[in-house]
């Protein structure tokens, strides 16, 4: 079943073709089935390869199959090839579970939209395209999935382009994923360049023999392409825009699959990263450990339920990142699939409540849901203490996991991953308590109501999934790391060694239980007790989160904009003007020529014709020859 | 005749080439001839000439020798024309003139087929035809004389299309683009005939045009070639067009009819990139070398000049004009990268620029059909009422900002990387390119697609089943191109190889530098 890894991606891009195709009356209202069977399929077709490779030696998990030649020029051979090992199907697994379940949970929320087909083919493709990305076997197949994950992204945030804002944040987006696909071409040119093939495995195999310098390189160029992907500083500030999109879609795109990509890219690439210098990683862990930080803060001060997750998605990438940077590669994909499983539910749940309130995303005109919504509310309550870091749910233990190798790297990056979490606690419980508790704030005009089954269904089973997956990698005995032995396989031993004894290992994980409690606790007093005037928190620097993405857009509309300007004046001023003004030139001594022959052309020809003699006299007489 | 022992044996008894060429001028010349009474027949008996030209350009690509076999010229035909000169009829091609044949003949029939006339439309298929004949000319002929015929014959039709059938400032745009490409037109005479007479002085034979025995024999001096691939190179430059003698295209493009814009861009800008492969790189090996780093610059400068250019255009269509100047500098740099990534990546540009530019610019077409203007800000919120047009508009814009899948894609990676592989720095420059056409595209597509739409706009038809008929074709050459171009590689790269170990053997023979080893 590995050899036919290709089923996985060939699903949803047969929904896609389907649904782009047949545009009939008819097809339109089972098109919302249909996708989601497509993603079924791929599911089931994920499940199956990996029952496969869990029945082979981990040494033999690991199957390239290849569909055709893609780009096979000079040295350059490139194949349509799919690499299935633990690290990628653990990817496909997720990414067709969660995708399924947001699938269906659409088919609720879109229900009378008028683009309802459009919708689920751009998912279909969305789906496709994050699957060739996670499972192609060389860094060019991935690179046509993450471009292909953009466009979608691009199609999908600007969905309703009727309002410009929408059509705005999506090309926002696309442009500032761009600026990190640079990144990831030029990795590809060096990589290229020092080994003679973008395959992952050739790479890995010749990445012990790299000069630093260009292992470095191929890091950090692979790590502009993730910020870009992952949305992390300076690169982050396209994603509390891409909240323009349906919800559904914030949920499946721009927090559960698509944003971690540039994540699982690092991971990916392990032995390069291992085979840089090491203030490289380095880098990353900071840039990972600062974004998150920076992110959550900026969360406290959100109005709008839907900025407050992207915010928050931002912070929790950035975990990711640090711990990629710190070689807690399984730590890092271990936190992305329980953040794809609480964020995902985060996200549907608050599309839920917007649903019910009429489409207002202002968490100042919600409060006291929990009676009115109860599934809703209760399975998001799983999915905030899961973020939150509360044990036994997810969150706690792979952000834990990261805190701890984090630690183990240095105490500094430590203290800022821990005021983070204190800090996510405290965010993520004041939207509870603004949006479920209290008393309504909602005016008699709105009518909120519990979700139909079709929404609240996903819901269930994904706060099932947030609740227990930290079961994936439990900390208390070697034999419990069972995501670490899955993937030992994809990681070549790179993995960080953990320093730290067992006794540090549990002071560590209580200290971060008091600060989610800490975290808990404050937001009650502000936000439940009124024992807090919340203006103290909710600081205008934070609500702008630090005024960085309005000082790009000034820079962008004013000397960038000037910029640009300048050179299409000077196009048309100085290269064009000198051709306009050798015209005249030209013209002016047609005019006293006209005796002799009338009509500038011919004056112009004439001169050339003059001048072409000259010059091949020139030419003929100049030769040595 | 001395030159025919190292070319390929003919291997066709059908003069298939010499038919390719002159098929559309007779065509032109029985659309001349037809009665002035039956004016419904001029267009389906354009239609039928081109499209049995088309016909017969892909029997050819299909008939046509891959493997070794297609790194020679293949359908060679050798006629004596004007003897006394040292002229010849001398045609063929091989796996880099191939894919241009091909896209000369179905981009012809396409637009004859897709736009009508507005006016006059004898003299205007006629036209089209003729300059249908010139192109396929250029791209087949092997001598040197030959070329430059039809290099210029190519000039007139495309003069009298802008200048009787365009828009706005249509004569100051179709003088424009006379004099500037006529200005390189004479320099490449000059260089033609030149080199004709070193050549023979040289190697003390009779005057000759043949290419192939001129470009083997690499008799005359190095320094002089080098100043006789300069004027070439200037030629072509003009025609490519390359910064900074590219201002005529966007005036050209701007007041050309549709069906002017189309061939423009799809088919003519290809005659100076070709020429720079065939008669540069071919022809001057060592003066090629020597001067890529200058072609180098200049094709850099142009895919991020024209690219910031293009952004700050008011026009929809000097918008896809000046995304031209951008695409043609991938294609020079890739060109002079002189590897085999970076021509083979130049090649397959030119062959996707002709589908996604042609495709942009009947788009534009279509729009400005509806709504009689080009300017962006007259224009907003159509993809709502013509989703059709905004779709294939989206696949297109997608296809020329070079999205992994479509067209664009291939040919612009290869590029970058063989220009990489040879000199880092260009390439790295070159692509911000990358970035910059996501910026300038989207751009323009949301002013124009998205957002609210009021009055005209909101009122503009949608695509019909003949405009979506007619667009088929080219989406579903983005696509093919663009998932498996591998039977445009196969037959591609021989012939860049074999131009790669021409250029090497020359280069050696002068003991200079093979460009890639350069830092």
């Amino acid at each position: 079943m590995a050899d036919s890894v290709w089923l996985i991606p060939a699903f949803p891009l047969a929904g896609f073709a389907v649904l782009i195709i047949d545009r009939r009356r008819r097809a339109r209202r089972w098109s919302g089935w249909l996708a989601s069977g497509a993603m079924a399929g791929a599911f089931a077709a994920s499940v199956a390869v990996f029952a496969d490779l869990l029945g082979r030696p981990a040494e033999d998990r690991r199957v390239t199959t290849s569909l055709f030649e893609w780009v096979p020029v000079g040295d350059l051979q490139v194949d349509a090839g799919f690499l299935a090992d633990p690290l990628s199907v653990t990817m496909a697994l997720f990414v067709t579970g969660v995708g399924l379940l947001i699938h269906l949970y659409s088919i609720g929320y879109m229900a009378g939209d008028e683009r309802f087909q459009t919708y689920f083919a751009y998912l279909n493709l969305f789906a496709f395209s994050m699957l060739v990305l996670v499972l192609g076997d060389n860094l060019l197949v991935t690179f046509a999935g993450w471009e292909g994950v953009g466009a979608c992204s691009y199609l999908l945030i600007s969905f309703w382009f009727g309002d410009e804002a929408n059509a705005v944040a999506g090309k926002k987006a696309f442009v500032t994923n761009r600026v990190g696909d640079w990144g990831f071409m030029v990795a590809i040119f060096v990589a290229f360049a020092a080994t003679g093939s973008v395959a992952y495995l050739d790479l890995f195999e010749a990445a012990g023999d790299l000069p630093a310098v260009t292992a470095t390189a191929v890091a950090l160029l692979l790590f502009v392409a993730a910020a870009g992907k992952s949305a992390q500083f300076p690169l982050q500030l396209w994603l509390p825009d891409a909240m323009a999109g349906p919800t559904p879609v914030s949920a499946l795109i721009h927090a559960a699959t698509m944003v971690t990509a540039g994540v699982y890219l690092l991971v990916r690439v392990n032995p390069v990263l291992d085979a840089a210098a090491d203030w490289a990683p380095g880098l990353i862990a900071w840039v990972g450990a600062a974004t998150a930080l920076l992110a959550a803060l900026a969360a406290v001060a959100q109005n709008d339920i839907k900025k407050v997750l992207a915010y928050s998605t931002i912070s929790q990438l950035g975990y990711m990142v640090l711990a990629a940077g710190t070689g807690a590669y399984v730590a890092a994909v271990f936190h992305m699939v329980t953040h794809a499983f609480f964020k995902a539910l985060l996200f549907l749940g608050a599309g839920s409540v917007i649903h019910a309130m009429g489409g207002d995303q202002d968490m100042r005109g919600y409060g006291g849901l929990a009676k009115l919504m109860p599934v809703t509310a209760s399975t998001f309550a799983v999915g905030w203490l899961a973020i939150a870091g509360v044990p036994p749910f997810s969150g706690f233990w792979s952000k834990d996991e990261i805190l701890a190798y984090a630690f183990d790297r240095h105490p500094a990056l430590w203290a800022v991953g821990f005021a983070t979490a204190v800090i996510t606690a405290f965010y993520m419980s004041r939207l509870v308590f603004m949006t479920f508790f209290g008393s309504s704030r909602w005016g008699s005009d709105r009518h909120p109501h519990e979700s139909p089954p079709v929404m609240t269904a996903p819901l269930v089973v994904l706060a099932g999934a947030a609740l227990v997956s930290g079961g994936l990698n439990l900390p208390f005995a070697g034999s419990l790391h069972f995501l670490g032995h899955w993937l030992e396989p994809s990681l070549f031993g790179h993995e960080a060694h953990l320093g730290l004894g067992a006794g540090a290992q549990w002071l560590l994980g209580l200290i971060a239980v008091a600060g989610a409690v800490a975290g808990i606790g404050a937001a009650s007093a502000f936000y439940r007790n009124g024992r807090a005037d919340p203006a103290l928190v909710e600081r205008p620097v934070l609500a702008r989160a630090f005024g960085y993405d309005s000082a790009v857009a000034r820079f962008a509309g004013g000397p960038g904009r000037r910029g640009f300007e300048g050179v299409a004046a000077f196009d048309s001023a100085v290269v064009d003007g000198a051709v306009d003004g050798a015209g005249r030139l030209v013209q002016a001594g047609g005019e006293r020529l006209r005796r002799f022959q009338s009509g500038f052309v011919r004056s112009y020809a004439a001169i050339v014709g003059v001048g072409a003699v000259a010059l091949l006299f020139w030419f003929l007489t100049r030769s040595s020859l | 005749m001395t030159g025919t022992l190292i070319l390929a044996e003919a291997s066709a008894s059908l003069p298939v080439l010499t038919v390719l060429v002159v098929l559309p001028a007779a065509g032109a010349a029985l659309l001349a001839v037809m009665p002035r009474t039956r004016p419904d027949l001029f267009k389906p008996a354009a239609v039928a000439v081109s499209a049995a030209n088309g016909a017969v350009a892909v029997w050819m690509m299909a008939d046509f020798a891959t493997g070794a076999d297609a790194a020679r010229f293949q359908y060679v035909e050798r006629y004596d024309w004007l003897a006394s000169l040292g002229a010849s009829w001398h045609l063929g091609v091989d796996g880099i003139s191939l894919f241009l044949v091909v896209l000369t003949a179905l981009m012809f029939p396409l637009t004859i087929a897709g736009i009508d006339a507005e006016h006059s439309p004898k003299p205007y298929y006629a036209w089209l035809l003729v300059l249908e004949a010139g192109c396929l000319g250029v791209f087949c002929a092997l001598d040197l004389f030959a070329f430059f015929v039809f290099f210029e014959i190519v000039l007139v039709p495309m003069y009298f299309l802008i200048s009787r059938w365009g828009h706005g400032r249509r004569n100051y745009a179709a003088t424009k683009f006379f004099l500037f490409t006529m200005f390189g037109s004479a320099l490449m005479l000059v260089a033609v005939i030149a080199l004709a007479l070193l050549h023979a002085r040289a190697s003390g034979s009779a005057v000759t045009f043949d290419l192939v025995e001129i470009a083997t024999a690499q008799a005359v001096a190095p320094t002089t070639a080098r100043w006789i691939f300069l004027a070439f190179a200037l030629a072509f430059a003009v025609k490519v067009p390359l910064f900074p003698v590219h201002t005529w295209l966007p005036d050209a493009h701007t007041n050309a009819p549709t069906a002017g814009s189309v061939i423009l861009a799809g088919v003519m800008l290809k005659l100076g990139a070709y020429g720079l492969v065939r008669f540069g790189l071919y022809l001057f090996p060592e003066a090629s070398v020597h001067f890529a780093p200058l072609l180098l610059t200049l094709g850099a400068v142009g895919i991020v000049y024209g690219a910031v250019v293009a952004a700050m255009q008011r026009d929809l269509k000097r918008l896809v004009a000046y995304s031209s100047v951008a695409h043609l500098g991938f294609i020079v740099l890739g060109t002079f990268a002189i590897n085999t990534e970076g021509i083979s990546g130049g090649l397959l540009q030119m062959v996707n620029h002709g589908v996604s530019t042609g495709a942009l610019f009947l788009l534009v077409g279509m729009i400005y059909e509806r709504r009689h203007t080009y300017v962006i800000a007259d224009l907003g919120g159509l993809q709502k009422s013509a989703p059709r047009l905004a779709a294939v508009f989206t696949v297109v814009m997608l296809s020329s900002v070079g999205l992994p899948g479509l067209n664009g894609f291939v040919g612009e990676f290869l590029v970058l990387l063989g220009a990489f592989v040879a000199h880092r720095w260009w390439a790295v420059v070159a692509a911000v390119g990358v970035v910059l056409a996501a910026v300038y595209l989207l751009w323009a597509y949301q002013r124009v697609f998205h957002g609210p739409a009021s009055g005209a706009n909101a009122e503009m038809a949608d695509l019909g089943w003949r405009e979506m008929l007619l667009m088929a074709p080219f989406l579903a050459a983005i696509v093919f191109m663009g998932v498996y171009p591998k039977p445009v590689i196969d037959r591609m790269e021989p012939a860049v190889d074999a131009l790669i170990a021409h250029i090497d053997a020359s280069v050696d023979r002068f003991d200079e530098p093979v460009a890639g080893d350069r830092p």
